[in-house]
């Protein structure tokens, strides 16, 4: 079978098993009518919306219907979102769909982990080409301290620390927030600090080995100049331990997101989850982490299929070893 | 009256093409300074073949390698002068010094296959100086690549061009390195062991290839090789190195009749020859001395046969002994032919 397809179906079956435990974990912590509908819930509103939900029926009955919802994009309505008063007595008969509002809080996700990784990725390959360029120098030590610093810090205190230094102290940006660049900048940062850490570490380990291979000495000697030996032939041939780890990377950085989002009231899909979650919003909390889910998986996927155009030879050693 | 004699000098010998002089390398290494050449000089003219030979660690490799300017400082130091074109190389700023590299002075190494990019095609890599220097369009560099590709007589180079080094042999690609150090007409080919990964009909046949390109361009050729026989048939004048030193220097016909070195000598006695006259190899006996612990006196001395007392205490010179040829021995007059 081909590797990407394998990788394919592999994806697909723990998308389903994350979808399963979301859905059982929702039926462990409660009675979830109670749950949406808060304890001030009369018993006949209560009543009506088990009904409406299919609560009564059998528990493998229930998982199946969620299953077939959820292939229709329907993740259920929320009553907690966008009412500034619990339903108490009253059944409110239309709650608000809670994927539309999921999604649409994916683009400010999106634009946070977008900035965060191409700052983080450049630099990074920047920093790890002049480390590796000078190997003990100043610039090396300085990549090494950056890069050790920022694997080892917990994003929430250099998000709080951040703020601490530019906004309360300098107060030349915002604390919190979205709209303008300025409030992009230090949650981007925060988010970046690890990604820059590692992928320049394996920029530089991947760089130091290709450079000191008998074809740069021969590049040298044709007189090919020094940043077109280091950015173009070693780099070139670099290439794939960086993208590997900035794959890698790039999940984490989805996931990351969602606590930096909390720090800096950045309103996204994760500051969403946790607003939910203080709400016991039960309805979106499973669609926001279902989304979430699918999504670095498929960027998981997505790193795969790079990978595989990169170096063709993965493809074929699949193709020579299972057809 | 300076003018005459500069003239009657140079009516006597051309004048060097390239003239290294006194040229030191050493590293800092975990285990203390490495001396790897230690005090070379020599001359090479205009179209000469010149031949490097001794072992495994005498310095031949990494002496070119610092006239080219490819030894990474720190950790290595390079001292002394390499004329070309009335400047010092080794002290003009790197900036002219990447322009003389290609333009000048090029170089190919041993194994081929390894100093070729391996992600990078063999049309890009051929012509990619020129393209830099000359700043041409693609399509002319593309035009260049296949006319050196041709040159260096690479079958169907119009489609090979955009191959990837590891789809030729082991030939081929020190074909495809020829092309590249061809691409801006050097005066100056250094060919490290360029035929040392390959087998004998193979090496034959890229031995002829350079030939017929020095003849056609008049370039100089300096063959650093571990091959005696190769020497013999192709090189003008061959210099032997010991320990990080020459200890020989002599044209090649001289140096096979009457070596004026023990070293030599042992060298060439342990031949194997094609004729099979001599029945009976003659390998040097012991090792040549680490790079950090030079014997006091003469460097060949615990190997040398012919040792006399003052070889353990004085060091020779590299002296004149006879036409053209200069060897650093005490007995150099006094060796018996092979
Ligand atoms: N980067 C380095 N650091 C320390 N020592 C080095 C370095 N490069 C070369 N040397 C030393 O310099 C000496 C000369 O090496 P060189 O490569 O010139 O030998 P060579 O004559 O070319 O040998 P071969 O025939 O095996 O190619 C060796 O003893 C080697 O160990
Ligand atoms: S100087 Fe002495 S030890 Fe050295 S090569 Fe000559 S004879 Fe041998
Ligand atoms: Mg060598």
């Amino acid at each position: 079978m081909p590797y990407l397809l394998r990788r394919f179906i592999q994806s697909f079956i723990l998308l389903f098993f994350l979808i399963s435990f979301v859905f059982v974990v929702g039926r462990i912590i409660g009675d979830p009518a109670l749950i949406m509908l808060g304890t001030s819930a009369s018993e006949t509103a209560l009543d009506q919306l088990r009904e409406n939900l299919g609560l009564n029926q059998p528990i493998w009955q229930q998982y199946l219907v969620f299953l077939s919802d959820l292939t229709q994009g329907d993740f259920g309505v929320s009553f907690r979102y966008g009412f500034s008063m619990m339903p108490s007595d009253a059944l409110r008969s239309e709650g608000t769909p809670v994927l539309p509002i999921v999604l649409s809080r994916l683009p400010a996700t999106f634009m946070l982990a977008g900035t965060s990784l191409v700052f983080a990725f450049s630099l990074a390959v920047v920093l790890g080409c002049l480390a590796a360029m000078h190997p003990r120098s100043w610039i090396d030590n300085l990549v090494n301290v950056i890069s050790l610093a920022s694997v080892s810090l917990v994003q929430f205190w250099l998000g709080l620390i951040l703020i601490i230094i530019f906004s309360v102290h300098m107060g030349i940006l915002p604390t919190g927030g979205f709209g303008t660049w300025q409030h992009l900048i230090l949650p981007a940062l925060t988010l970046a600090a690890r990604p820059l850490g590692r992928i320049s570490q394996v920029v530089r380990s991947a760089m130091l080995d290709e450079l000191s291979k008998p074809y740069i000495s021969a590049a040298r000697a044709k007189g090919v100049p020094e940043w077109r030996v280091v950015f173009v032939h070693a780099l070139k041939n670099a290439s794939i331990p960086i993208v590997t780890i900035t794959g890698d990377e790039l999940s984490q950085l989805l996931t990351g997101a969602m606590l930096v989002e909390t720090v800096f009231a950045w309103p996204g899909v994760g500051l969403l989850l946790i607003d939910s979650l203080g709400r016991r919003d039960l309805p979106m909390v499973q669609a926001g982490i279902c989304v979430v889910a699918a999504l670095v998986i498929f960027v998981n996927l997505a790193v795969d299929f790079a990978y595989t155009v990169l170096n063709p030879r993965i493809q074929m050693d699949n193709r020579g070893g299972r057809a | 009256m300076r003018a005459m004699q500069q003239s009657e000098t140079q009516g006597a010998a051309p004048a060097p093409l390239l003239d290294v002089r006194d040229l030191r390398v050493t590293f800092d290494t975990p285990h203390g300074l490495v001396r790897a050449v230690g005090g070379v000089s020599w001359t090479l003219s205009p179209g000469e073949t010149l031949g490097i030979i001794g072992e495994s660690g005498s310095g031949k490799s990494v002496g070119l390698e610092a006239i080219m300017g490819l030894i990474k400082t720190p950790p290595g130091h390079v001292s002394g002068q390499v004329m070309f074109d009335r400047r010092d190389v080794l002290t003009m700023p790197e900036r002219d010094r990447r322009q003389l590299r290609g333009e000048k002075i090029a170089m190919i190494f041993q194994d081929a296959m390894s100093a070729l990019n391996p992600s990078l095609t063999v049309g890009t890599q051929i012509a990619e100086v020129y393209r830099l220097r000359r700043k041409c369009s693609h399509a002319d560099a593309e035009r260049k690549a296949i006319e050196l590709m041709d040159r260096v007589k690479i079958p169907s180079a119009k489609t090979r061009i955009g191959n990837y080094p590891h789809e030729f042999s082991g030939g081929m690609c020190q074909r495809v390195m020829i092309a590249t150090a061809l691409a801006l007409n050097p005066q100056i080919l250094i060919a490290d062991e360029p035929t040392t990964a390959l087998d004998v009909t193979v090496q034959r046949q890229i031995m002829t290839l350079l030939a017929e390109l020095q003849r056609e361009d008049g370039m100089a050729l300096v063959l650093i090789t571990h091959d005696l026989g190769l020497v013999a048939e192709t090189v003008d004048r061959a210099m032997v190195m010991y320990a990080g030193r020459l200890v020989e220097s002599a044209p090649v016909s001289a140096l096979f009749e009457v070596p004026s070195h023990p070293y030599t000598r042992g060298l060439i006695r342990s031949m194997p020859r094609i004729d099979g006259a001599s029945g009976k190899l003659h390998a040097i006996g012991g090792t040549p001395p680490a790079a950090g612990r030079m014997p006091k006196g003469c460097a060949f001395h615990p190997r040398c046969e012919m040792r006399v007392e003052r070889c353990g205490i004085e060091r020779p010179n590299l002296r004149p002994v006879g036409k053209n040829r200069a060897a650093a021995c005490h007995l150099a007059e006094e060796i018996p032919h092979v």
